[in-house]
């Protein structure tokens, strides 16, 4: 029962730093909570400073101060203002919203931070639906590095970490400044400055290796006010460049080409030609090699013959 | 979990609950806190001893019990929640503003509603959300219709292409529930020519339309557990073995794997599980020279003839 001991104590601590508007002294705060050492100094004080660390971890604005300036000895409090949730109130169409919201993050450790929050929000006279409106959207972080990403940008450190580039059989290390991380076609992304290079790089989470390490000061990481990280993930990961290309595809099949056809006219008994454009020259002619015999470019010549050499290494 | 770190948290917004709520049944309070009835009783057991300094009955927290239900009263100043930290804020903002830029998931109007409310209430603990950005795939032009359809309970007719075939169908599907699994839309929905549930990635429907028909996707249909993630190994799997070189790195991140072994200077040897292999063939063809199956080997077959066939058809065309 140690541990609800060491709550109750807590408890109390808390609601007598709120009914005080005095700082008050260790000592006065030893004689008031129950559950100090009253005879063992130097145990006293190790309890202490070990709960006010707890306090604090939990969010629980601890002020330190002293009651004039002819007082020397610092004293703690907590002033409701810092403390409490402000009031607030939803209509039920928002609490339903915030129903759906809450069942986003389905990983760690945005799950259980959703979790606490909304256990506040309730004991604010929030009732947030149980929700069975057949809709699901849920966000996934599987990624490892993803907890610790997501601390160092929101806390403002600098990171260390050993980056796999596409197509570098060796890893590397990278020294950056995050900026923020972003969720994007299911995937997470790191954007920071990288130190090393003197610029802004967009890190995909699955391809650090090992762990990251947060060094140096919380808050030393200053984010440019104009950047913004979701166009930098899309730029680096969408491609935005066109050109143009004919395909003579089987009647019924390559739909994900069919998609983003400017025209399908029929060519034949059973195939069709696709007019449509691309962004990367070489994820185009891989997926086109992917159609196998389905699929055939006519035009232009270097895309066809991309496919072509990729298709020769296939058919020895 | 009994922990302090666990526990305070819970008895400080505790308190303000009770106070909300005079007269809650002790069930209600379990199912909102999450916990069991033993582990609600040892909290208002100690909440019971605690108070203002002097710790006389006056200064302590008072709660009644009468028969199922709870009162508080005399929470001695802790009678609002403590505010959101950090990462409480963030989590809540980041998922509302999600909901509010995804076209067709919700109506954003009381989203950007409850968003306001909430960043307002937050204060200066809303600021680190913004480090964090999700984007997620609105099916812009085929949710509306999805979502018309669960809330009124109709039947669906879908225009589907399954990736694995590549072809294109038709079919009546009884919708279940709209699911959105990293960043992808998914329908869960009974199959009228499959006769049986299953999932439908929503970029892959080519055109819907919202029958006139009353939706009865069969009784006791279980929903799947999706905590696992979409695609569960089911027995029967073809087992298959690819070796990548480092430029194919990426589909170890993007599939399901069973096992990855790494062969050193960024090469990989991967195996995973499959239903059909018609996509696996369609993967190593679109590897090339960065990819290669290893098992099973007629597979391995196939893909060479498939690249024979379609030079075939390159030198003809």
């Amino acid at each position: 029962m140690v541990a609800a001991k060491k709550t109750e104590r807590l408890l109390n601590l808390v609601i007598c730093l709120l009914a005080t508007r005095r700082y008050l002294t260790v000592q006065q705060i030893r004689e008031a909570v129950p559950g100090y050492d009253a005879d063992n100094e130097e145990a006293f004080r190790r309890m202490f400073e070990r709960d006010k660390e707890e306090l604090r971890e939990l969010g629980i604005p601890l002020e330190t101060g002293s009651n004039s300036v002819w007082d020397d000895e610092v004293g703690y409090r907590i002033a409701s203002r810092d403390y409490q949730l402000p009031e607030i109130t939803l209509e039920p169409d928002e609490a339903a919203a915030l129903g759906l919201a809450a069942r986003l993050w389905q990983s760690a450790p945005l799950a259980g931070a959703t979790g606490s929050a909304l256990l506040k929000l309730r004991a604010a006279g929030i009732e947030p639906p149980e929700s069975a409106t057949g809709l699901e959207p849920r966000i996934g972080a599987s990624e490892p590095t993803f907890e610790g990403c997501l601390a160092a940008a929101v806390s403002g450190r600098r990171l260390r970490f050993s980056y796999r580039t596409a197509g570098r059989p060796e890893a590397e290390d990278r020294h950056v400044e995050p900026w923020g991380v972003v969720s994007w076609r299911g995937r997470w992304y790191l954007v920071a400055h990288d130190l090393g290079r003197g610029a802004a790089r967009v890190f995909r989470l699955s391809r650090i290796v090992g762990a990251v390490k947060a060094e140096g000061p919380e808050g030393a990481v200053t984010v440019p006010p104009d950047a913004d990280l979701r166009a930098m993930v899309v730029r680096i990961e969408g491609g935005s460049q066109h050109t143009p290309v004919r395909v003579r595809v089987r009647t019924g099949s390559c739909w994900e080409l069919r998609r983003r056809a400017v025209s399908v006219t029929a060519d034949g008994d059973g195939w069709e030609v696709i007019e449509t454009t691309y962004n990367d020259p070489s994820r185009f002619a891989d997926r086109l090699a992917g159609y196998g015999p389905d699929a055939v470019v006519l035009a232009p010549e270097e895309a066809r013959q991309a496919v072509i050499s990729r298709l020769e290494v296939l058919a020895r | 979990m009994t922990g302090t770190l666990e526990q305070l948290p819970r008895l400080l917004a505790l308190v303000p609950y009770l106070l909300k709520r005079p007269g809650v049944p002790f069930a209600t309070a379990c199912a909102d806190f999450g916990v069991t009835e033993d582990r609600l009783r040892k909290d208002l057991n100690l909440l019971w001893l605690c108070g203002l300094p002097g710790h006389y009955p006056g200064d302590l927290i008072e709660i009644e019990f009468e028969g199922d239900t709870i009162t508080l009263s005399d929470p001695q100043g802790v009678d609002r929640p403590l505010r959101l930290t950090v990462d409480e804020a963030l989590a809540l903002i980041v998922a509302l503003r999600t909901l509010a830029e995804t076209p067709g998931l919700a109506d954003p109007e009381p989203v950007l509603r409850a968003l306001a409310k909430v960043e307002e209430a937050a204060g200066a603990a809303a600021e680190p959300a913004n480090r964090v950005e999700v984007a997620l795939a609105g099916e812009q032009t085929v949710l509306p219709a999805v979502r018309d359809a669960l809330e009124r309970k109709k039947v669906l007719r879908l225009v589907y292409w399954t990736a694995g075939r590549d072809e294109t169908t038709e079919r009546d599907v009884d919708p279940i529930r709209l699911v959105v699994v990293d960043g992808q839309s998914y329908l869960e929905a009974w199959c009228r020519v499959a006769e049986g549930d299953r999932m439908f990635h929503l970029g892959r429907v080519q055109e819907v339309t919202v029958l006139d028909e009353p939706a009865s996707p069969p009784a006791g249909l279980a929903s799947r557990d999706l905590s696992q993630g979409l695609f569960q190994p089911l027995e029967g799997d073809t087992v298959v073995v690819l070796a990548l070189e480092p430029g194919a790195a990426w589909v170890s991140d993007f599939y399901p794997c069973d096992s990855v072994e790494e062969l050193g200077e960024g090469r990989q040897l991967v195996t995973l599980r499959t239903r059909g292999t018609a996509w696996i063939r369609r993967l190593a063809l679109s590897l090339g020279a960065s990819g290669r199956v290893v098992e099973p080997a007629a597979l391995a077959d196939q893909v060479r003839e498939d690249a024979q066939l379609a030079l075939a058809a390159y030198s003809s065309q």
